[in-house]
C-alpha cells in the first residue's frame, strides 16, 4: 500500500516538475548551474572508473581467453562491447546514481527543512519546478556525453594494458576494436543512459523534496534516494535490454 | 486588511484549530501569541497558504485565498513576503542574490534598477554593504534583516513573520521588532507576526491574538492587556516575574 502511496505521490510532483517554467532566463541559468553541478563535476570519477574498468576487464578476458582456437583479436571486440553494452551506462550510472543522487536528495532536503522551498512557495514559485526541473534537463543532456566519454576511456584502459603487458598485443587489440562493430549497440546504450538520467534525478528529488524532520532524516532521504535509484536501474536495465536487444 | 473565518485543521485525528476567526489590519503590527503547540504557526501556514485548512476561509482584502483559483493565488503570493524562523535564505546564493531572487523571477526592471533596488532594501534594514557575503557568514541578527529585505524588496501588501526572534538576544529582537514595526507604518503593510516573545507583545502588539489549545481566547491591544480577564491569557502573558511588576505598576 505504501508503495502505490509513493508512486501516486511522485507522479504528482513530476506533474508540478514538468510545467511552464515561471521565468525561462532564471530557469536556463539553473540549467547551466547544474550541468556544471551534475555533468562537468562527475567527469572525473567517470574518467578514473572507465580506464581501470576497461584495462581490468582487457586483463581478465585476456587470462581467460588462452585458446588456440580462440583468436587473441576477441579480446579487443569484447571489450569493446561489454564497455558499450553495459559498463558504460549501467555501472557509471549506478556510481552516478551514489554520487549525483545523493547530492541531489541532500541538497533538497536540506533545501526542505530550512524552510527555503516554502520561501519559494511563498514568493509565488513552482518550487519543484524551479529546483527539479534544471537538474532532470542537465542530467538528460549530460549523461549521453558521459557514457560516450566512458566507452572512449574504457577501450583506452584496454590499449594501456596492451601496450604495457603481453597479455594482447597492440594490433590484435585495435583488430578486435574494429571488427563486427554494430553501431546500434550506442544507440541501445544512449537510451539506457537517458532513461537512467531520468530516473537517478528523478526518485532522488522525490525524496529530497518529501525530507521531514532534521539533519538525521536528510541523511536518510539520501540513503533511500540511492538505494531506490539502483533498484530502479537495475529494473529498467532488464526492460530495456529485453525490449531492444532481443 | 487580511479576514479569517472559521478556520479548522487536524492533523492525523488530531484537532490543531478549532473555528479560529479573526481580522488583521493594514498598517498595524498583528501578533499571534499563545504557548508552544498552540497552533500559532499551523494557523500562519493556514493563513499564507502553506497548509490546507480543513473548514474555513481566508480572505485578502475580500479576495477569498481558499476559493481562489491558481493565477488569484499566484498573483496573492506576489504580494506576500514572508519572514521564517531560520531566515531560510538560499545558503548557496550572496545576500545580493538572494535579495534579487523575487525580482529576478517576477520583477521586469533592468539589471541596474535591480541592484539600485537591493541596495535600498539593504540600507533599509541596516546592513548596507554586505551584498557580496553568503548568509552562513552573517549573524543571526543580519541574517534576519537580510531575510527582511529580501520580503520587502518587491513593496508586498502583507508581511508574515514566523517567530522573527527566535535564537536572537533580547536587544537585537527589539531591534528587528522595531524594524518590522516601522516598515508596517512606513509602506502601510498589514502585518503578522507570531511570537511567544513577550518583549515583542509590548512593543509592537497593535493587535493581538492569543491562542489557546487552537481556541481563539484573547484578542485585543498591548494598552488592554493588563486589563484581561482571562486566566489562560493573564498565566502565560505575566508569567515571568518582569511581567509580573509590570502589571503590579499598572
Amino acid at each position: 500500500m505504501k508503495f502505490f502511496t509513493h508512486i501516486g505521490k511522485y507522479m504528482l510532483l513530476m506533474g508540478k516538475v514538468f510545467s511552464r517554467p515561471d521565468r525561462f532566463r532564471m530557469f536556463f541559468k539553473q540549467v547551466f548551474k547544474e550541468i556544471e553541478i551534475i555533468g562537468m563535476n562527475s567527469l572525473g570519477i567517470v574518467a578514473i572508473v572507465s580506464v581501470f574498468m576497461g584495462a581490468v576487464l582487457t586483463l581478465q578476458v585476456g587470462i581467460n581467453f588462452i585458446h588456440p582456437l580462440i583468436p587473441n583479436y576477441l579480446i579487443g571486440l569484447t571489450v569493446r562491447d561489454t564497455m558499450i553494452l553495459e559498463f558504460a551506462s549501467t555501472i557509471i550510472c549506478l556510481i552516478l546514481a551514489g554520487k549525483t543522487g545523493s547530492n541531489i536528495a541532500s541538497e533538497i532536503g536540506t533545501m526542505r527543512i530550512t524552510e527555503q522551498i516554502d520561501a519559494l512557495e511563498i514568493m509565488g514559485v513552482n518550487s519543484a519546478n524551479y529546483l527539479i526541473l534544471p537538474k532532470v534537463i542537465a542530467a538528460l543532456m549530460f549523461f549521453p556525453i558521459l557514457t560516450l566519454i566512458s566507452i572512449m576511456l574504457g577501450v583506452a584502459g584496454g590499449i594501456g594494458v596492451a601496450l604495457l603487458t603481453d597479455v594482447v598485443t597492440f594490433y590484435d587489440y585495435l583488430d578486435g576494436l574494429r571488427l563486427f562493430f554494430q553501431p546500434f549497440y550506442i544507440l541501445y546504450t544512449i537510451v539506457k543512459m537517458l532513461v537512467y538520467a531520468f530516473i537517478i534525478t528523478t526518485v532522488s528529488a522525490y525524496h529530497g523534496y518529501y525530507t521531514n524532520g532534521g539533519a538525521l532524516e536528510v541523511g536518510k532521504s539520501s540513503t533511500i534516494a540511492v538505494v531506490y535509484s539502483i533498484i530502479a536501474i537495475l529494473v529498467m536495465d532488464l526492460v530495456i535490454t529485453q525490449l531492444m536487444l532481443t | 486588511m487580511i479576514r479569517i473565518e472559521n478556520i479548522e485543521k487536524s492533523f492525523l485525528g488530531a484537532k490543531v484549530l478549532l473555528g479560529v476567526s479573526a481580522e488583521f489590519y493594514e498598517g498595524k503590527t498583528n501578533l499571534i501569541i499563545g504557548q508552544s503547540g498552540s497552533g500559532k504557526t499551523v494557523l500562519l501556514k493556514c493563513i499564507v497558504g502553506l497548509n490546507q485548512p480543513d473548514n474555513g476561509s481566508v480572505f485578502y482584502d475580500d479576495r477569498n485565498y481558499s476559493l481562489a483559483n491558481f493565477k488569484t493565488k499566484k498573483a496573492i503570493r506576489e504580494e506576500i513576503g514572508m519572514i521564517f524562523q531560520g531566515s531560510a535564505l538560499f545558503t548557496s546564493e550572496t545576500i545580493q542574490d538572494n535579495v534579487m531572487f523575487p525580482m529576478e523571477m517576477f520583477g521586469n526592471q533592468s539589471k541596474k534598477e535591480k541592484l539600485l533596488r537591493v541596495n535600498q532594501c539593504l540600507e533599509r534594514v541596516g546592513i548596507s554593504g554586505t551584498n557580496h557575503l553568503f548568509p552562513g557568514e552573517l549573524s543571526g541578527g543580519m541574517q534576519k534583516r537580510a531575510a527582511i529585505a529580501r520580503a520587502i524588496v518587491l513593496n508586498p501588501k502583507y508581511l508574515f513573520c514566523d517567530e522573527p526572534n527566535s535564537g536572537l538576544d533580547p536587544k537585537t529582537s527589539l531591534k528587528i521588532d522595531e524594524l518590522i514595526s516601522n516598515i508596517t507604518k512606513d509602506y502601510n503593510i498589514t502585518t503578522i507576526i507570531n511570537t511567544h516573545d513577550m518583549n515583542s507583545v509590548m512593543q509592537i502588539g497593535e493587535n493581538i491574538l492569543f491562542l489557546n489549545n487552537g481556541v481563539k481566547d484573547w484578542e485585543g491591544t498591548n494598552k488592554v492587556m493588563f486589563d484581561s480577564d482571562s486566566e489562560t491569557f493573564n498565566s502565560f502573558v505575566f508569567a515571568s516575574e518582569m511581567a509580573k511588576l509590570l502589571k503590579q505598576k499598572q
